[in-house]
């Protein structure tokens, strides 16, 4: 199975490799899909993880007994088509790809399984069209 | 050969008048000569629908009784200008409560547009003809008298493209930057935008009859920082932001399928503004002009990051096609005015005039020319 799951390191203990330590302990796929990491600050990791579920269990038990913070990516982006005037100012801050405008239609095609909810269409939406909502 | 407006007339008037949309002239262009195009063709239709800071909109209220000499005025809590007359006001597009800056000016006529009520509140020191100090009331497109919209600088000819070459993400009024050149910016409707048309104006001047938001509008003046010496590329385009236009037109014949209050975040409040501009084409010359083509208009990159350096030219082809190159890199490009609202004004617009619904007018005076723009002088005072 599949798991998104936001990381959140203490101050002290942002430098340390997590994803190895997941993949070489647990035998883990792991992507990054957001990584916001300073020695010495706060980090904050959005990962996706591939394995069983027994294995992800245990992954993220670990990781909670390490001292960070462990939590699904609990938000979803909603969007309000129906107002939207396909100007295209979400498309430029969306470098997930989740957001597109092309020809021949030059209109707005949002795709939600590509979102990593970093929530920059939030802020760039000139009509404010974008919320984040709880997911499940 | 030539043709004069009142013959483009007579065939709006007939049904008879061949209209095409500048994407679709531009198109038909490749395989025929500007000398054909003229033959077969009298109006093209340009549009656009963008941000358009420069907008606003002058309201009567009309007398209440007693009467007040409105001398401080609040629309939904937005402060809008006291300094018209006794019950008139301009509200400009970027007007707004700073403590609720998300909302303002523009908003405020989107909703009016809507037919909706907002809350009018009004101070005034009382005086012997206008007694009354306070009034607070709601108002509506069909209480008060006068909603004109009233645009000083809409449509400019072209645009310098955004990026941030810094490393912070700058928050501007071309969208979200992102740092170390993460995106690029871009606003203008590119073949089907109004002034790259007719880029000397022989066409557009003080009385042409245009769509706006919807209604039957008037270009009214040149627009405000009209500008003549931008460069101007192998095909004669003016390169950066050049002509401007100032439009007004009725707002109660507007639709806010063709108008919107919009907020840049950490910059303010805006109006997306449709407008839309026919083009006669009364010689081979314009013939040529209307047939100009993505890949033939170029412009500016601006490094809003590096304050605001011009740094390198792209064409509106390598714009649309999602990326471009600059400095070493791969620039992801979006938009930021809406080709599929400018799309739509340029189809309605032809429709209007197919049906016979809308007539050209010649201009009455036509744009300046030889104009440049000045910075502000700082003096000591």
């Amino acid at each position: 199975m599949v798991k998104k799951v936001v990381v959140t390191f203490p101050a002290g203990s942002a430098g340390r490799s997590l994803t190895y330590e997941l993949i070489k302990k647990f035998d883990i796929m792991v992507s990054i899909i957001k990584a916001d990491i300073d020695a010495g600050r706060n980090g904050k990791l959005v990962l996706e993880l591939d394995a069983d579920r027994e294995r992800l269990g245990q992954a993220i038990d670990y990781m909670k007994q390490s001292g960070v913070d462990v939590s699904p990516l609990e938000s979803k982006i909603t969007y309000d088509s129906d107002r939207c005037i396909n100007c295209g100012a979400c498309t430029s801050s969306c470098l997930s790809g989740a957001l597109s405008i092309q020809a021949p239609d030059w209109k707005i095609v949002f795709q939600p399984d590509k979102c990593i909810v970093c929530k920059l269409c939030i802020t760039a939406c000139p009509l404010k069209l974008f919320h984040s909502s709880f997911e499940d | 050969m030539t043709k004069t407006y009142e013959e483009i007339n007579d065939r709006i008037r007939k049904g008879k008048a061949v209209v095409l949309t500048a994407e679709e002239v531009s198109e038909m262009a490749r395989t025929m000569s500007p000398k054909e195009i003229l033959d077969k063709v009298d109006v093209v239709t340009t549009a656009t629908f963008g941000a358009m800071c420069s907008s606003g909109a002058f309201l009567n209220f009309g007398h209440a009784t007693p009467p007040i000499r409105m001398e401080r005025i609040e629309l939904n809590g937005v402060p809008v200008s006291g300094g018209l007359a006794a019950v008139d006001t301009f509200v400009g597009a970027t007007d707004c409560n700073t403590a609720n800056p998300t909302y303002g000016g523009a908003h405020i006529i989107e909703n009016l547009i809507d037919g909706k009520e907002i809350i009018l509140e009004a101070w005034g020191k009382g005086t012997d003809c206008y007694p009354r100090k306070h009034i607070k009331t709601r108002i509506s497109l069909d209480t008060i008298n006068e909603a004109i919209m009233c645009n000083p600088r809409n449509s400019y000819q072209n645009y310098n493209v955004a990026v941030n070459t810094s490393d912070r993400i700058l928050y501007t009024y071309m969208g979200t930057l992102l740092p170390h050149l993460r995106n690029a910016s871009y606003s203008s409707a590119g073949e089907l935008s109004p002034l790259l048309n007719d880029p000397e104006c022989r066409t557009i001047g003080l009385g042409t009859h245009i769509f706006l938001c919807g209604a039957q509008g008037y270009v009214v003046w040149n627009g405000t920082q009209f500008n003549c010496s931008k460069p101007l590329n192998d095909y004669k385009v003016p390169m950066g932001n050049a002509r401007t236009l100032a439009l007004m037109g009725d707002m109660r014949e507007m639709s806010t399928e063709f108008m919107r209050g919009a907020y840049f975040e950490k910059y303010g409040v805006t109006m997306y503004v449709g407008v839309g501009v026919p083009i006669p084409i009364l010689d081979e010359d314009l013939a040529a002009r209307v047939s100009i083509r993505n890949s033939q208009i170029e412009t500016f990159i601006e490094d809003y990051g590096d304050e605001c350096k011009l740094k390198g030219k792209v064409n509106y082809e390598q714009l649309r096609s999602g990326e471009i190159e600059f400095m070493g890199k791969k620039i992801h490009t979006a938009p930021l005015s809406s080709l599929a609202k400018a799309r739509q004004i340029a189809d309605v617009l032809k429709q209007w005039i197919e049906n016979g619904k809308f007539e050209l007018t010649a201009p009455v005076r036509p744009m300046p020319v030889g104009t440049s723009l000045k910075g502000l002088e700082e003096k000591e005072v």
